[in-house]
């Protein structure tokens, strides 16, 4: 998909697949079909938007939509925009987001819709670690705990990496998993978010511990640009496309992944 | 000219507060968010008959804006509230993104709006807001004038789907609207009609323009004073049917008159019937601190200013 049009964000794509094929396929309770509503469903809302590639590749798999229009992404007139949105009624989205830091109240707002609701369903949302320089963050991270939104596993995708270079060099994080228990939520890791049976284990750990009066936060740790060996160690592919001879190098290193490029 | 008495002076925003009283009771769907305003919002009668239906947010606002969309997925319709300052300017992107643009049925409720917050000063009195929200695409922008049509506003943008921005005051002003009114959204309301000019005006300036029009009255000039209380949508016909009989235009409002209701007037008379008008608004400028009264008075924003700007579009003609 990124090849084809010379642009998109492969690194934290890759470093991600086994979290969103785990959380689709393993973990979360889906309706058939699609709507906005998400009522006695489990929910997920993507709050790093660039990694769009692989949320479509899971979705359209998942049936959402055809896994041919994947084919359409970041071209005129497509329902894949460059950043997710709900503006071309793409089945799947339930709210837009690229700029940084906006996901996890969002995720906040539908939990307690939830709760008001009376639909005992999760809420699930998936956030850079870099996207947490934004201070938005913590102001839910805050409020999630103090209102015990218990019905939301918010995941920390820690790639170490971001535009400009590594996190801890650009803007240091530090332990990522103590801030969120200090803030007041349960904190779980899983070690190798590209280790497939690690993540839906860890996702079904997490999901146990939901109902217990705190939010629950995975901190999962992934390499970026994961199963491409030129992509991974650097943040160089963050929003960078393959050339026609890296693609082929790439796609020769993952002979599974099913011809959508 | 019509008579308009005023049934007592109340602030506008003791109207959303009475609206939102009402909605507590008739909505089941209808969910309040503030920022740590609440005493300010008129919010406590909202509170105590439906504390589940209430969130507190702290001083925290982007995540407001965020909790709000979210909250809007699975049918809540959340009214976000603090001063208009932090609910736009402050959370713009916030709103771009997860409210406009993925067009979630927020409202967000904004008091303290213009230089009649009073002594807290500029930072506080925001002059931009309306321009900030009306160039988001699909974004509904209302600025009510007293306490009943606010307290109508509120009802009505309940039941409307999609964002809206609805903006009021502090100050206690003259209540002189029908206590039971049909608040259109996007529908101009005529006060008064006259043949020699057009004032329309928003908010606070509304009644500031039937003072005006009284007086100007006596000196033999008719005005036809208009209400617009739904800056975007823009009644666009109601405007140019007046001027076309009119031939002349004022606009007021407590904005600065850029990207206020006077430009989104202009934008309409350019495009399909030019005609001279005068702006009643702020002239790029920050407020500062001072009772509503004397800020009103320093900045141009009454009926005497609405008067001088009349006489002066009366001269271009």
């Amino acid at each position: 998909m990124v090849h084809k049009v010379n642009s998109g964000h492969p690194g934290g794509s890759l470093g991600c697949t086994e979290f969103f094929v785990a959380l689709y396929n393993e973990v979360m309770e889906l309706k058939e079909g699609f709507d906005m509503d998400g009522k006695n469903e489990d929910v997920f809302f993507l709050s790093n938007g660039h990694i769009s590639p692989v949320f479509y590749s899971v979705l359209a798999r998942r049936g959402y939509f055809p896994v041919d229009e994947l084919n359409t992404f970041r071209l005129i007139n497509s329902r894949l925009q460059g950043h997710p949105t709900t503006h071309e009624g793409l089945p799947g989205i339930r709210v837009a987001s690229g700029s940084l830091g906006q996901g996890m109240s969002v995720a906040l707002g539908a939990a307690l819709a939830k709760k008001l609701n009376g639909d005992d369903h999760l809420v699930y949302s998936l956030h850079g670690d870099g996207e947490l320089q934004e201070g938005q963050n913590w102001e839910a991270i805050l409020f999630a705990a103090g209102q015990k939104v218990d019905n939301l596993i918010a995941t920390v995708d820690r790639n170490g990496q971001q535009i400009d270079g590594p996190t801890e060099e650009v803007l240091p994080l530090g332990d990522i998993g103590e801030k969120f228990r200090v803030f007041g939520w349960d904190v779980l890791e899983i070690e190798n978010g590209n280790d497939l049976q690690q993540v839906v284990a860890g996702l079904k750990e997490a999901k146990s511990r939901t109902g217990k009066g705190k939010p629950v936060c995975i901190v999962m740790t992934t390499m970026m640009g994961n199963g491409v060996d030129f992509m991974m160690h650097t943040h160089a592919w963050h929003g960078k496309a393959p050339n026609d001879e890296q693609l082929e190098t790439a796609l020769a290193q993952n002979p599974e992944t099913l011809g959508d490029y | 000219m019509e008579k308009y008495t005023d049934q007592g002076k109340k602030d506008t925003r003791s109207g959303f507060g009475a609206g939102m009283t009402e909605l507590g009771r008739t909505n089941p769907n209808v969910v309040a968010l503030c920022a740590d305003l609440v005493g300010s919002l008129k919010l406590e009668t909202f509170i105590e008959e439906n504390p589940e239906r209430f969130f507190q947010v702290g001083i925290a606002e982007a995540n407001m804006i965020g909790l709000s969309a979210g909250l809007t997925i699975g049918g809540k319709i959340p009214f976000a509230t603090t001063f208009a300052n932090f609910a736009t300017g402050r959370v713009y992107d916030q709103i771009r993104q997860s409210v406009a643009y993925s067009h979630k049925n927020v409202k967000i409720c904004a008091s303290h709006a213009g230089v009649t917050l009073g002594e807290d000063g500029a930072t506080h009195q925001i002059l931009e807001d309306i321009g900030l929200m009306k160039m988001l695409p699909g974004m509904t922008v209302i600025n009510s004038c007293d306490f009943n049509q606010t307290k109508a506003a509120t009802i009505a943008i309940a039941n409307h789907y999609g964002p809206v921005y609805l903006r009021f005051g502090r100050p206690k002003v003259a209540n002189f609207t029908p206590e039971h009114q049909q608040f259109e959204i996007g529908k101009a309301v005529m006060l008064n009609e006259g043949k020699d000019v057009t004032i329309i005006a928003t908010g606070h300036l509304v009644w500031e323009a039937l003072q005006a029009a009284e007086r100007l009255e006596q000196q033999n000039i008719s005005c036809e004073v208009i209400n617009i209380h739904t800056i975007k949508p823009l009644d666009e016909e109601a405007i140019l049917t007046s001027v076309r009989k009119t031939g002349c235009v004022v606009t007021a409002e407590e904005h600065n008159f850029l990207g206020g209701l006077g430009e989104s007037v202009a934008r309409t008379l350019a495009t399909s019937h030019p005609t001279p008008q005068e702006f009643v608004a702020t002239q790029d400028t920050f407020g500062e601190s001072g009772t509503p009264d004397q800020l009103m008075e320093k900045y141009g924003l009454n009926n005497k200013a609405i008067e001088k700007a009349v006489l002066k579009v009366l001269s271009r003609k």
